[in-house]
């Protein structure tokens, strides 16, 4: 019988099956991206989420912890600022998860998996959307840091485009760890529940608010391998001068490992999933 | 006869569970197909199978000829699917998701537009156009639901489950609203747990029960397989109940059962309920309840398997919905 031919694993295909082509999809996928972005237009709430979070994040470091560990306000957020942007950028990544979470638990997906799109377009608009929402996190802090007297060092303005373009190509990576969250998650208050108890850990144990040598030693030697630290350390090293190269080629090191790992790996669940 | 819809042999595997165990189902095309089961049955299976959404472990199926697997492309661009769930955007507003849909179909900005816009009206949504999809009621949902999959006007339509958890004005509008589909030449593929659904749209009913087809026909063919009505009379004075049990009895021509105060026997000519009403009258006995009811899909599926579709509960399939809600759970029916 045929129709064993036709259904063992994947088909051989007989006669080319129109496929979506690369522009098409990436059109597509921009779509699905505007649609991510009109629901935060929509949903204010979304958008005072991850706007007024860390603007009291860096308000309350600054004022309660800031003397107390620097000696002097302006001091810590000078020293902390930096290392602020690389936590928040961590959590909005989340957001990929929720939205992928939503979009599947609700039937949304189906909806996007019935057309005929590009497969990876949902994915991908997602993520780009993503972007969008980084970049003005980020800015958002740093706004929110001048207000508070933070000023950038030497390498000024080129230095500080430059920590936002490593951030987000680190975003673009840990992406990939939400994306997989999103889609084992059963629903999307548990990806925000991984958000509390998998990156405050790894955000604290760093060196974004505290230096790290009055850590016992065995902690300091994970705070010296966490890409946290690293990056914060090179966005301290962009936004006020100091040591540059080596903490930026590590961090752009770490971001390709976790891209490495967790990009197959979540396409491999997403495909299995579905 | 051409097909719009073919399938032979699907089975589908959830871990140890057979969700589908050989499958054949065919639909003419501009016939409607109705997937008639309980939950659990294997019904979203199917349509999920067929919209491409997922692979058979076995069995073969086509939607105008391009094979569901090798060719998913082609047949994504002929099939409408409208989930038992309303699959739209809650986020957004009823204009913003059609437009999504109709650029996801590569229209032009200002084409996806006017396409939008003339579904919203054809779906009685134009005021509601600009509102968010969360303040919708559940009916217009449903109907946006049913539009956003009619923005690329696939000739063929998939319905899984579209009325369930819908108040009756809004089943009657949504039966309406696919009576009109159907007029226009789309091929649809209905799932349903009610009997009654199925009646008023099919031309064709398959039933499924645990993954197989347990029957097919014209909803005309299954009623009568699951024989006729039942007439129910409930007399206002229990005193009176033996002059009831009298008179439906010569009429029906068969033993009425007596449950409490609630008199039912099975008719099959639809002239014995005038004929009771008059004898009642002329008895004066006053009634609070009479009623002649269908065949239920309980009758129909205790007539095909020789249990109640309650009990058919397969193990829990993903996406097969609520809870039924057909018939009376509580009729008693032996193991």
């Amino acid at each position: 019988m045929s129709a064993q031919a036709a259904t063992g694993g994947r088909s051989p295909e007989a006669e080319p099956a129109p496929r979506v082509g690369l522009l098409e999809g990436v059109r597509q996928s921009l779509t699905l991206a505007w649609r991510t972005l009109v629901q935060v237009r929509h949903n204010p709430f979304e958008l005072s989420d991850f706007s007024i979070q860390p603007i009291m994040f860096v308000l309350l470091f600054t004022y309660v912890f800031g003397g107390a560990i620097a000696g002097s306000v302006h001091d810590y957020l000078r020293f902390m600022l930096p290392g602020m942007i690389v936590m928040n950028m961590l959590f909005v990544t989340l957001y990929v998860g929720q939205g992928l979470n939503t979009d599947l638990t609700r039937g949304f997906f189906d909806r996007l998996r019935s057309l005929p799109i590009a497969r990876w377009a949902p994915l991908a608009g997602r993520i780009a959307a993503d972007q969008v929402k980084q970049a003005w996190s980020i800015l958002l802090v740093f706004v929110v840091g001048l207000i508070l007297g933070f000023r950038l060092g030497p390498p000024g303005v080129p230095g500080m485009l430059g920590a936002v373009v490593l951030l987000l190509v680190f975003a673009l990576a840990f992406s990939w760890v939400a994306v997989l969250v999103g889609l084992l998650a059963k629903d999307a208050e548990r990806v925000q529940i991984f958000g509390f108890t998998a990156l405050f850990p790894i955000t604290f144990v760093s060196n974004v608010f505290v230096p790290a040598d009055t850590m016992p030693g065995w902690l300091q030697a994970f705070v010296d391998i966490n890409p946290v630290s690293i990056l914060a350390e090179a966005c301290r090293g962009l936004m006020l001068g100091g040591a540059v190269a080596t903490p930026v080629l590590k961090s752009l090191a770490w971001a390709l490992a976790i891209a490495v790992v967790f990009a197959p790996l979540s396409v491999w669940v997403f495909k299995r999933k579905l | 006869m051409e097909h719009a819809i073919w399938a032979e042999g699907l089975v589908k595997r959830f871990g140890g569970t057979t969700a589908l165990d050989g499958v054949d189902v065919q639909a003419a095309k501009g016939s409607v197909l109705g997937l008639l089961g309980p939950n659990g049955a294997g019904k979203t299976t199917v349509v999920r199978v067929l919209a491409t959404l997922l692979r058979p472990d076995a069995g073969r199926a086509s939607v105008h000829g391009y094979d569901v697997c090798s060719d998913a492309h082609r047949v994504r661009r002929l099939v409408g699917l409208t989930g038992q769930y309303a699959s739209v955007d809650e986020q957004l507003t009823g204009i913003e998701n059609l437009l999504l849909i109709g650029r996801l179909l590569g229209m032009a900005r200002g084409e996806a537009r006017r396409r939008g816009e003339e579904l919203l009206e054809q779906f009685g949504l134009a005021d509601a156009g600009h509102q968010a999809v969360g303040a919708y009621s559940g009916g217009m949902r449903r109907r946006l639901d049913l539009a956003a999959s009619l923005v690329g006007r696939p000739p063929v339509l998939f319905l899984d489950e579209p009325t369930t958890g819908l108040d009756p004005r809004a089943r009657t509008e949504m039966w309406e609203l696919t009576r009109q589909l159907v007029a226009g030449g789309t091929t649809v593929l209905l799932t349903t747990q009610y009997l009654d659904e199925a009646d008023e749209l099919a031309d064709d009913i398959v039933v499924i029960d645990h993954g197989r087809v347990i029957a097919t026909g014209t909803p005309q063919e299954l009623k009568a397989r699951a024989g006729g009505s039942t007439l129910a009379v409930r007399p206002e004075d229990a005193e009176r109940l033996s002059t009831v049990r009298r008179i439906v009895g010569e009429l029906a021509r068969v033993e009425p059962e007596v449950q409490g105060a609630l008199v039912t026997a099975p008719i099959t000519d639809p002239a014995v309920l005038p004929a009771v009403v008059r004898r009642l009258d002329e008895a004066d006995v006053r009634v609070t309840e009479l009623a002649l009811r269908g065949a239920s899909l309980n009758e129909v599926f205790l007539s095909l398997t020789g249990r109640p579709a309650e009990e058919v509960e397969a193990a829990s399939e993903e996406g097969d919905g609520e809870a039924g809600r057909q018939g009376d759970p509580s009729e008693e029916v032996p193991r």
